[in-house]
């Protein structure tokens, strides 16, 4: 069913590491860590997880609030951005593999390198009282090497320099390099928010968790919801005027609010001016990040009925990040959850409420109190922790593994045979049940 | 029976003087708390639900004005305030015949209040961030609860302490106890609001939505955390949430309390298996749960806002945003507390007997009587 649509965003193995502190602090942060995803058009994706799993990140990172450190994110089949860790890597290890080759190449100076190597390790291993021994070894090394030099003058034919294999692997080096370098050039550009790039992610617009702190106060509603439409190029008033009336009528807003100040709504009235500011530039994509969890029980539903009838209305593709498993069942079409930078299961969303397989994903699921005090009662809270839950060796590593059409699970292999029978079995109960009735 | 009660709130009226003139935010709310069980406040915010709880613990704003009504608090230390002595002599007391002496603390002086603010009720906040001194060690901020209130020594108070961030469940608590509130995660925050607000064996604990600041997982272990602390030592907990799945898993008795007014109150089953008020129809009709029907489904919205409490309304405050179940003496008089069982009242003119008789929301009575069913299986079993 999901082959033949259209996809409107790939992720492909985002990373994004973020460095903290210095010196012995020194700390690399992997807040996303080789997450990859793709979203069909006029779909709604659910990120689900807890505070700092990286939800958060990967929206801003998709939007370029944040440089990616790695991978890449297409948007309508067209590159619009993603980093160069990886390529800067492979750059430095064919410095590195080359400077070894040719070192090979130079038998003299190979020697030489080796005799000094074996020195200075063995004057590592030395105490600091040991200043004897220490330049007993100095005097020998250097015996060795003039040693080593008279040899070389004695037989210079053993010491050749292969200068034409040398040559060769500076230019499948130089090469190499080249390609790597242009590739992070595209990618370059293709960050830049110029030209191309820059059309494509207009199309892209997000919508923030805190109504309050996302609204400039001291910016009328028009002024707000404007601004995109001004740096975009429309600098006709009239015509602004029209389009900001029109997207406050889309989110159930009069044309009088567009001179008042956010302080004069109510918290739901401003999240609807956040997103009358995303949808007055026509986006195909929309971000909505935790959109509703700074909001009242009763505005909540509010908010979720317009962002389903709009997302309806104008087909528009949504990413929809949030902690509230309850929101994100009844609004998403598939849903992903992510534990510390990882996606560890990925479906559609009846599935993962049918069958959760990882773990996590149960714990979450286990943890969400219900309307409902006799469920309450028998609701037991499993515990996730990923140390005792799986028994991963460093050749059993898991990976995201289809387990049935469309629900990926990261697991090793073994996990996904057990996981495989698990959900048969699921199935004949539930079908048992449903013969039942 | 009203021997167990520990606290009595008689039509309590609060109001707070702004520029645009006087908000009446609490507007004769009534409910008692017994020993040992949980009350859930829930509602909208602006409903009156902080309000209410910050008068039972005396740190209403500056602004605010006492306008009636009276909270009783039944405590044999009661015995020992000022004001309690002063009634005494003069043979108002309440000192009741067998029963705990009570005394309304609403009329009670500050220094009398010292005496029983964190030693007999505390509070928990919301945000365990803005509620724990940033550049002060945890340890010290436990502490000085102890040593402040209960006279111990340091050597003593550290004791104390340690063993409290146990109970509360930190692990490492000798490891803990030097360090700052930025180096604990949320839950753990939280954690050390709780175990400062039990430092002094408080008999009555005010949560004023503690969790609604944290995630799902952690929301778990704190509200287990102070389940379990309730059931150890005998509390009694007054929960304020907008969040009735939380409000289902802690309460054994809900509150529904709509513009400064309490219009349904009962057991947590009453409450969710036998609603009567349209408004929480509606707020359980807002919620989206696991076992919701997507397909072509709208969530029930509350049209509207609430009222503005400085022009109260004179019938129900709800009916204007009650299209479908408002009559017309709604707008005209406000509907009494009508009684359901021993346990369960409601304010709305639905229960009178002339009423037209009308059903809850669809929607509603689908999940309820999902849930019932599913009970009953699971009872079979």
């Amino acid at each position: 069913m999901t082959e033949n649509r259209v996809k409107a965003l790939e992720v492909k193995n985002l990373k994004q590491h973020f460095k903290v502190g210095s010196g012995k602090n020194k700390l690399v942060v992997k807040a996303v860590d080789d997450v990859s995803f793709d979203i069909y058009e006029g779909e709604v994706f659910g990120l689900v997880g807890e505070s700092g799993c990286g939800k958060t990140t990967t929206g801003r990172t998709i939007i370029k609030l944040y440089d990616a450190t790695d991978g890449e994110v297409y948007f309508k089949g067209a590159r619009v951005g993603g980093g160069f860790e990886t390529l800067k890597g492979n750059i430095k290890a064919a410095k590195k593999e080359a400077k070894e080759a040719i070192l090979e190449c130079k038998p003299f100076l190979k020697k030489q390198v080796e005799i000094k190597q074996k020195y200075k390790a063995e004057r590592k291993l030395l105490k600091k009282e040991d200043a004897e021994r220490k330049q007993e070894l100095i005097e020998k090394e250097r015996q060795e090497l003039a040693e080593l030099k008279a040899d070389s003058e004695a037989r210079p034919d053993q010491y050749q320099v292969d200068n034409e294999k040398i040559a060769k692997i500076e230019a499948k080096r130089d090469e190499f390099i080249a390609k790597q370098k242009d590739a992070i050039k595209g990618l370059k550009h293709d960050n830049a928010f110029k030209g191309e790039t820059y059309e494509i992610m207009k199309k892209i617009q997000m919508i923030f968790q805190d109504p309050i702190s996302s609204l400039n106060p001291r910016m009328t509603v028009r002024e707000i919801i404007a601004e995109g439409l001004r740096i975009s190029g429309v600098n006709d008033p009239d015509e602004i005027d029209r389009k900001v009336f029109e997207a406050l009528d889309v989110v159930g807003l009069v044309p009088e609010h567009s001179f008042r100040y956010p302080h004069e709504f109510s918290g739901g009235q401003r999240q609807r001016i956040g997103i009358a500011r995303a949808l007055v530039v026509n986006p195909e994509l929309l971000i909505a990040d935790e959109p509703i969890s700074a909001l009242d029980v009763s505005i909540q539903a509010q908010i979720i009925n317009l962002l389903k009838e709009l997302q309806k209305k104008l087909n528009l593709t949504i990413l929809f990040i949030a902690h509230d498993l309850s929101v994100v069942k009844f609004f998403s079409d598939r849903i992903a959850v992510m534990y510390f930078g990882k996606i560890v299961e990925l479906a559609e969303s009846e599935t993962i409420f049918r069958h959760p397989m990882h773990p996590y994903t149960r714990s979450l699921l286990s943890a969400i109190p219900q309307p409902d005090p006799f469920y309450e009662r028998r609701r037991k809270r499993f515990m996730y922790n990923p140390a005792t839950a799986h028994n991963y060796t460093p050749d059993n590593q898991p990976s995201l593994i289809e387990v049935e059409p469309g629900h990926y699970v990261s697991a090793s292999e073994e996990e996904a045979v057990r996981y495989r029978q698990e959900i048969k079995e699921l199935e004949v109960k539930a079908a048992a049940k449903t013969k039942k009735e | 029976m009203k021997k167990d009660n520990v606290l009595e709130v008689k039509n309590l009226n609060v109001s707070f003087r702004t520029q645009q003139g006087i908000l009446k935010a609490v507007r004769g709310v009534e409910f008692e708390l017994r020993r040992g069980e949980t009350l859930a406040i829930v509602g909208e915010s602006g409903s009156g639900k902080s309000v209410t709880s910050r008068a039972i613990i005396g740190i209403l704003a500056g602004n605010a004005i006492h306008d009636a009504g009276s909270i009783y608090y039944y405590s044999d230390d009661v015995k020992n305030l000022k004001k309690y002595q002063e009634l005494r002599e003069t043979g108002n007391a309440n000192e009741g015949k067998g029963e705990t002496p009570a005394i309304d603390l609403m009329t009670i002086p500050e220094e009398d209040f010292h005496k029983l603010r964190g030693t007999k009720i505390s509070m928990i906040f919301q945000d365990p961030m803005s509620s724990l001194n940033p550049i002060m060690r945890v340890g010290k901020q436990i502490t000085e609860a102890l040593y402040l209130k209960m006279g111990v020594s340091k050597e003593e108070a550290k004791v104390r302490a340690i063993e409290l961030m146990r109970e509360v469940g930190i692990p490492e608590p000798e490891k803990r106890y030097t360090q700052y509130p930025f180096q604990f995660s949320g839950g753990m925050r939280q954690r050390i609001v709780i175990a400062i607000a039990l430092a002094n064996n408080a008999e009555i604990l005010i949560c004023d939505e503690p969790t609604t600041a944290l995630d799902v997982t952690t929301q778990g272990q704190i509200l287990e955390t102070i389940q379990r602390l309730k059931v150890e030592r005998n509390l009694s907990v007054i929960f304020i949430t907008h969040d009735l799945g939380v409000v289902a898993n802690i309460a054994d008795r809900v509150a529904v309390m709509y513009a400064g007014k309490i219009v349904e109150i009962g057991t947590a089953d009453e409450i969710f298996y036998n609603p009567k008020h349209p408004y929480t129809w509606a707020l359980l009709s807002a919620m989206p749960d696991l076992e919701f029907d997507k397909e072509g489904q709208q969530l029930f919205v509350i049209p509207g806002t609430p009222p503005d409490l400085h022009f109260p309304p004179v019938g129900d405050a709800f009916a204007p945003r009650n299209h479908k179940y408002a009559l017309d003496i709604d707008f005209v008089e406000q509907p009494p507390m009508f009684k359901i069982s021993d346990t369960h009242f409601s304010a709305t003119w639905l229960l009178h007997e002339n009423a037209p008789k009308v059903e809850m929301p669809n929607v509603l009575k689908a999940r309820i009587e999902r849930s019932l069913k599913k009970e009953k299986e699971a009872g079979r079993k």
